[in-house]
C-alpha cells in the first residue's frame, strides 16, 4: 500500500499528469511571470511604434497579459480554470488600471503643491500680494472655510438628524412621505442653485450683505439631504428589540431614543456627518455667489467677505501665472488634507463608537 | 436563512411601537420631542418646497420669453434679441459623457470591488478599502485642476490610436485638430471621479453575501469565478445598479471638473474625439458670471432640467433597492 | 475588545489633534505680507508712488466687482491705494462684468467694473439703488485685445479684419490659405489645420472683438456682435483669458485673442493688423491709447461712456481695443463707503494711477478722457 502510493504522487511529476483527482496547475511564478512578460511587451511595442502616450502603453500591457493568460491557462489547465485566470486577471487589470489615476492625482497634488506650502504660506493672507505673483499664502481662505462649513453643521446636522429621527421613529404618515420625497429632490439641485436661492432670498429680500453666513446657509441646504439619507439608514440598523426593551421598562419614547436609539448609531451618525462635511468642503459655486472672497483676513463670519479655500483654488487657478497655479495647487492640498483629516476623524469615532456586535 | 430568530421580527417601523403608545397616556416630554423633530422635518420640507417653488418660477419666466424651442435649439443666446437658447446640446453632452462615464466606471468598479472583497490579500484589502473611502471625499475642483493639467496631455496620444485605427466607427473618427478637450475625456474624467464612489457602496454589498452561498459553491468544486458568478454577482446585483445610479448622479452634476476640461461648443457632433458639446452644469457655471437678470432665469431653467433628471436618477435608484430588500431582507 | 478600545484612544488622539491644530491656525495668521521672503516685487509697479496718494476721509471696506479684464489693472490699484492709507480694505472681485453690474443694481456692491457701458434698462435698474441718481459709465482702463499666435517658423504676422473674421468664423481653415499669403509674403506658412480658439465663458473681451470684427469686416461676420457669448461655430474654446492664452501656447498652429498682458507674460507672439493705414498695426498698449483717442463721448451729462471706433484707419492705432468702465452712483451713494470710493477713483484716474497701467500691459486713458474724469470724481456723491 504504502509503496503504491508513493508511487502514484511520484508519478505524475516524473510523467504526463494523468491524476484524474487533481488538475494540472500553473506554477505560483506563472501569473506574476506573465505580467512581467506582458508589461515589457507592452513597452517594447510601444517604443518600436513611438507612441508618446503612456497610457496606451499600458492598455495594450493590460490586453497581452489578460489574453496570454487565457492562452496559457487553456492550454495547461482547461476551459473552466482558464476562465476563472481570465477572471482574475481582468479584476487585477482593473484594479491596476484605476488605482494608476487615483494614485497619479494625490501623487501630482502633493508634489505640485508641496513646492509653496510652508509656515509662511499657512500662516498669511493675500493682503497686498498681485495674484500673478508670487507671494502671499491662505490662510484667510483656511480660515474662512472652516467658519463656514462648522457654521453650515451646526445649522444642518441638528435639522437633519432631527428629520431622520422623525422618519425612522414616527413617520409613515404623508407628511413623512413629502419629506421622504422632497429630501430625494434636495439630493439633485446643482450647488449652484442652492447659492442662487440664498441669493434671493437672504440677500436681496431681507437686505444682508455677503458673509461668511449666507455661504454657510447655501451650505446647509446641500448638506441636510445628505445628513437625513445616511442618518435614516443608521437609525434603521438599530435592532427594534432595543427600542421594545425600553418601552416595555416603561422609559418614555423620547428617552429611548435619546438614551437607546441614538447611542446606539451614533458613530455611523457621526460618520454620516462628517462625510457629509467634507462633501460640502469642496463646494465652489454657492460659495462664489454668497461670501464675496476676499485678500484679508475676515474672522467674524457674520460681517464682511469672507475667503474660502474652494474659491481661493478657483481663482488661483483662473489667473494662470506659474505663481497662481503654484498657489492653486498648494490650496488644493490643504483642501484635500482638511478633508482627509474630517475623514479620518469620522471613520475613528465611527469605529470607536460602534456597537460591539457582528462582525 | 429565513429561520433565524431575526427575521421573525418586523422590520424596525414605527407602526409597531405607535401601538404600545397609544396605550399609554402622552407624556410631555415626548410631545416636545414629537413636536421638536417634526417640526424640523416640517422646516425642511418648507425649504425644500420654497426652493423648488422658487426654481420652477424662475425658470417659467425664462422660458416664457424664449424665441427658440426650449427643447430643440441649438443656441445659446438669452442676452441677444430676440433671446434664443435651448437646452438640446447640453441635453445630448450630459447625457453623452455620462454614459461613457457609466461605461468606464461600473466595470471597473465592480472589478476593484471585487478585488478588495475576493481578491487581494487580507493584509491589502483593509487599507485598500480605506484608499477607495478616502478617495471618494476628493473635491471635484481637484479632479478638474488635475484633468486640465495632466489628464488631458496624457490622452492625447491615445485619441490619436484611436482616431487612427478605430476611426471607422464614427464615434472616434477625429475631424478636426486640437488637444484632448472633448466629451471623451470628460466621461473619462467623470470615470474617475465616481469610481470611488461605486465602488464603495458595491463593496459594501459584496461583503454582505452570506458567506453560506459562497462556501457551499466552493465546496462542490466551483472556481473562484464560478462562486462570484453564480452566488456574489447575483446578490449583488441590484446593489450594484444602485450604487451606479448614485455615480451617474454625481457625473451628470459635476460642474467645476467638467467647466476646467471641455472645450466647449454648442454643436451636437458623434465625433467624440473632436472638441465641442456641453454639460447643463458646465453651462450654467461658464455663462452664469457674465450674464444678466434674464440670463441667470434661463440658466436656472437649464438647472431645472437637470434638477429633474437627477430626480428621476435617484427615484429609480430608490425603487430598486426598495426591491432588493423586499426578496433578500431575510438574509441580511 | 482591547484592539479596537486602542483605535478609540487613536481616534481620539487624530481628533484632538485635529481640533488643536484649528485653534493654532486660528491664532497665528497675518495679513502682513510686506516683510519676509514671499513677497513679489518683479511685476515693475512703482512702490514710491505710494506715497503721493491722497488718502482723503478713507476708512473701512469698500467692496466692487466686475469685469476681469481689468483685474490686473486693480490689483496694482488697491495693493497700492492700501499701502498708502492704513484701515481701508478695496476688495475687487474679478466675477465678469455682467455679474459685477447684477451685483451693483442689487445694492451689493459700490461700484462695478464693466467691459461695456450700462444698458438703458440697467440704468433704470440702478435708480433703485442710487437715490435720486443714477449708475454712470466712468472710463477707467482701456486696453488692446492681442491675436496671439502659435506657428512656428513664421514671425511678424499679419492679417486684416475679413481674414480675421473668416479664420475665427472656420472658412479659412489652412495655415497657407490664399488671402494669409497675401498679406504675409515673405512668410513660409505651413500647409496645416488652423486651431482657433475662442472664451468658453461669457466675456467682454469677446464681446469687444465681436464688435470690430462686424464693424471691420460686416460682409465677413455675420453674427450678433453684441454677444458676449461665443456664436460662430467650430474652433475650440477655453476658459479665461488665462486659459486661451495656455491653450495657444501649448499647440501648434493655433490663434487666439486676449488681452495683451497675458501674450507678454507668456511670451506669445501677436499679430499685427493691417488697418488700411500705411503700416500693419502692432498690438502695442501706445497703439491701442491712440485709438482710444478717437473715441467719442455718446454719455450725457456725467456719463462718460465710449463709442469706439473699431473701423479706425488712423495711422499706428491699434483698432481691437477695449475700455473698461468703473460704474458708481454719481448720487446716492451710500454714505459710509463714499469717502473711500472717492479716494480710490481720485486715485485711478489720477496721473499716477494711470502711469501704472502701461507696465501691465493696458493702455493709460487718453489725457481728454481722462481729465474729463478727473472732473467728475469729486462729484459723486
Amino acid at each position: 500500500m504504502m509503496s503504491q502510493t508513493i508511487q502514484d504522487r511520484r508519478r505524475p511529476a516524473a510523467v504526463q499528469r494523468v491524476n484524474h483527482l487533481s488538475h494540472a496547475r500553473l506554477p505560483r511564478w506563472a501569473q506574476p511571470a506573465i505580467a512581467v512578460a506582458s508589461i515589457a511587451a507592452g513597452c517594447g511595442i510601444g517604443l518600436a511604434a513611438g507612441w508618446h502616450s503612456k497610457v496606451q502603453w499600458g492598455l495594450l500591457a493590460a490586453m497581452i497579459f489578460v489574453l496570454a493568460s487565457f492562452v496559457i491557462t487553456t492550454r495547461v489547465e482547461g476551459a473552466r480554470q482558464a476562465k476563472d485566470r481570465v477572471a482574475t486577471s481582468v479584476i487585477w487589470v482593473s484594479f491596476i488600471l484605476a488605482i494608476v489615476p487615483l494614485l497619479s492625482l494625490s501623487w501630482v497634488t502633493i508634489s505640485k503643491g508641496i513646492e509653496v506650502l510652508d509656515p509662511y504660506f499657512l500662516t498669511h493672507s493675500m493682503n497686498g500680494v498681485l495674484d500673478a505673483a508670487p507671494g502671499g499664502g491662505l490662510y484667510h481662505a483656511l480660515l474662512g472655510t472652516i467658519e463656514q462649513v462648522a457654521l453650515a453643521a451646526l445649522i444642518a446636522a441638528p435639522i437633519g438628524l432631527l428629520t431622520a429621527i422623525y422618519l425612522v421613529e414616527y413617520g409613515g404618515g404623508t407628511l413623512a412621505k413629502a419629506i421622504t420625497f422632497f429630501v430625494d429632490v434636495m439630493t439633485g439641485i446643482p450647488s449652484i442653485v442652492a447659492g442662487l436661492f440664498i441669493l434671493a432670498t437672504w440677500n436681496l429680500m431681507l437686505g444682508f450683505g455677503p458673509s461668511g453666513f449666507a455661504g454657510s446657509l447655501a451650505l446647509a441646504i446641500l448638506m441636510m439631504p445628505v445628513v437625513v439619507r445616511s442618518t435614516e439608514e443608521m437609525l434603521k440598523l438599530v435592532p427594534n428589540e432595543l427600542r421594545e426593551a425600553s418601552l416595555a421598562l416603561g422609559v418614555p419614547k423620547w428617552r429611548t431614543i435619546l438614551k437607546v436609539v441614538l447611542p446606539t448609531a451614533i458613530g455611523g451618525i457621526t460618520t454620516g456627518v462628517m462625510l457629509a462635511v467634507a462633501r460640502i468642503t469642496g463646494e465652489t459655486a454657492p460659495v462664489l455667489l454668497l461670501v464675496f472672497g476676499t485678500k484679508l483676513i475676515n474672522p467674524n463670519p457674520f460681517e464682511g467677505a469672507q475667503a474660502s479655500l474652494p474659491l481661493y483654488v478657483y481663482e488661483q487657478y483662473a489667473v494662470g501665472t506659474d505663481a497662481s497655479i503654484a498657489r492653486a495647487w498648494a490650496g488644493a492640498l490643504v483642501l484635500i488634507a482638511f478633508v482627509m483629516l474630517l475623514n479620518l476623524v469620522a471613520r475613528g469615532i465611527a469605529r470607536w463608537k460602534a456597537p460591539k456586535t457582528g462582525r | 436563512m429565513a429561520t433565524t430568530a431575526h427575521s421573525e421580527v418586523p422590520p424596525p417601523k414605527g407602526p409597531a411601537i405607535e401601538t404600545t403608545k397609544t396605550k399609554n397616556k402622552v407624556r410631555p416630554g415626548d410631545r416636545v420631542f414629537l413636536g421638536l423633530s417634526r417640526g424640523s422635518g416640517i422646516t425642511l420640507l418648507v425649504i425644500m418646497a420654497a426652493i423648488a417653488a422658487f426654481l420652477t418660477y424662475r425658470a417659467a419666466l425664462a422660458i416664457s420669453k424664449d424665441e427658440g424651442n426650449f427643447f430643440t435649439t441649438f443656441e445659446w443666446n438669452p442676452a441677444g434679441d430676440p433671446p434664443v437658447f435651448g437646452i438640446a446640446v447640453l441635453a445630448f453632452g450630459t447625457v453623452v459623457s455620462s454614459i461613457i462615464a457609466m461605461v468606464i466606471a461600473v466595470p471597473v468598479a465592480v472589478g476593484i470591488a471585487l478585488f478588495i472583497s475576493h481578491y487581494a490579500p487580507r493584509k491589502l484589502a483593509a487599507p485598500l478599502a480605506y484608499v477607495v473611502d478616502l478617495l471618494a471625499a476628493v473635491p471635484s475642483i481637484i479632479y478638474g485642476l488635475w484633468g486640465a493639467i495632466f489628464l488631458v496631455p496624457y490622452l492625447g496620444g491615445l485619441n490619436k490610436w484611436l482616431d487612427q485605427y478605430m476611426g471607422w466607427t464614427y464615434i472616434f473618427d477625429k475631424s478636426s485638430p486640437g488637444v484632448a478637450r472633448n466629451l471623451f475625456t470628460v466621461g473619462i474624467l467623470l470615470a474617475i471621479m465616481i469610481l470611488p464612489i461605486i465602488t464603495n457602496v458595491t463593496r459594501e454589498v459584496f461583503l454582505q453575501v452570506p458567506r453560506m452561498h459562497e462556501e457551499a459553491a466552493l465546496a462542490l468544486g466551483a472556481t473562484r469565478w464560478e462562486v462570484i458568478r453564480m452566488s456574489v454577482l447575483p446578490f449583488g446585483r441590484s446593489g450594484i445598479i444602485s450604487a451606479s445610479m448614485l455615480g451617474l448622479g454625481r457625473a451628470l452634476g459635476e460642474t467645476m471638473a467638467v467647466a476646467v476640461v471641455l472645450s466647449p461648443s454648442f454643436l451636437i457632433s458623434g465625433h467624440l474625439l473632436d472638441p465641442g458639446g456641453g454639460t447643463f452644469a458646465q453651462n450654467i457655471a461658464a455663462k452664469f458670471n457674465e450674464a444678466d437678470e434674464f440670463g441667470r432665469d434661463a440658466l436656472i431653467a437649464s438647472g431645472l432640467v437637470l434638477f429633474v433628471i437627477t430626480l428621476l436618477v435617484n427615484g429609480a435608484a430608490r425603487m430598486i433597492i426598495a426591491r432588493r430588500k423586499e426578496y433578500s431582507g431575510a438574509n441580511a | 475588545m482591547k484592539l479596537q478600545r486602542k483605535n478609540g484612544l487613536r481616534a481620539t488622539a487624530l481628533g484632538a489633534l485635529a481640533v488643536s491644530g484649528a485653534l493654532v491656525l486660528t491664532a497665528c495668521g497675518s495679513d502682513d505680507n510686506t516683510g519676509g521672503s514671499g513677497t513679489g516685487g518683479n511685476s515693475g509697479e512703482k512702490t514710491t508712488a505710494a506715497s503721493n496718494i491722497d488718502c482723503g476721509d478713507a476708512k473701512g471696506q469698500l467692496l466692487a466687482a466686475g469685469s476681469s479684464a481689468q483685474k490686473n489693472a486693480m490689483d496694482l490699484w488697491v495693493k497700492n491705494f492700501q499701502a498708502a492709507c492704513s484701515g481701508v480694505e478695496i476688495n475687487y472681485q474679478a466675477i465678469g462684468s455682467g455679474g459685477g453690474i447684477t451685483k451693483f443694481t442689487q445694492g451689493q456692491v459700490t461700484f462695478a467694473g464693466s467691459d461695456s457701458a450700462l444698458k438703458p434698462d440697467e440704468v433704470t435698474e440702478s435708480q433703485k439703488v442710487c437715490k435720486d441718481g443714477k449708475g454712470i459709465n466712468l472710463p477707467m482702463v482701456g486696453g488692446p485685445v492681442a491675436i496671439g499666435y502659435n506657428l512656428p517658423g513664421v514671425e511678424n504676422l499679419v492679417l486684416d479684419a475679413p481674414t480675421l473674421a473668416k479664420i475665427f468664423d472656420s472658412k479659412i481653415t489652412k495655415w497657407n490659405d490664399e488671402a494669409i499669403a497675401k498679406l504675409n509674403p515673405d512668410a513660409k506658412l505651413p500647409d496645416t489645420a488652423i486651431q482657433a480658439f475662442h472664451r468658453s465663458d461669457e466675456s467682454g473681451t469677446t464681446q469687444n472683438l465681436h464688435k470690430y470684427l462686424s464693424t471691420a469686416a460686416p460682409n465677413e461676420w455675420k453674427h450678433d456682435p453684441k454677444s458676449k457669448s461665443w456664436l460662430a461655430p467650430g474652433g475650440q474654446a477655453a476658459n479665461g483669458s488665462s486659459g486661451v492664452a495656455a491653450a495657444v501656447k501649448g499647440a501648434e498652429n493655433s490663434i487666439g485673442y486676449f488681452e495683451l498682458s497675458y501674450a507678454t507674460a507668456q511670451s506669445i507672439p501677436t499679430v499685427s493688423i493691417d488697418t488700411g493705414a500705411g503700416a500693419p498695426v502692432e498690438a502695442t498698449t501706445e497703439n491701442a491709447s491712440k485709438a482710444i483717442a478717437a473715441a467719442k463721448v455718446k454719455g450725457t451729462g456725467n456719463d462718460l461712456a465710449l463709442e469706439l471706433d473699431y473701423a479706425t484707419k488712423a495711422e499706428g492705432a491699434y483698432p481691437i481695443i477695449l475700455v473698461t468702465y468703473e460704474i458708481p452712483c454719481d448720487k446716492g451713494n451710500k454714505a459710509e463707503t463714499l469717502p473711500t470710493l472717492k479716494a480710490f477713483l481720485n486715485y485711478t484716474v489720477s496721473e499716477e494711477g494711470q502711469k501704472v497701467l502701461a507696465d501691465a500691459g493696458y493702455a493709460p486713458l487718453p489725457t481728454e478722457i481722462a481729465a474729463k474724469v478727473r472732473e467728475i470724481v469729486p462729484t459723486l456723491s
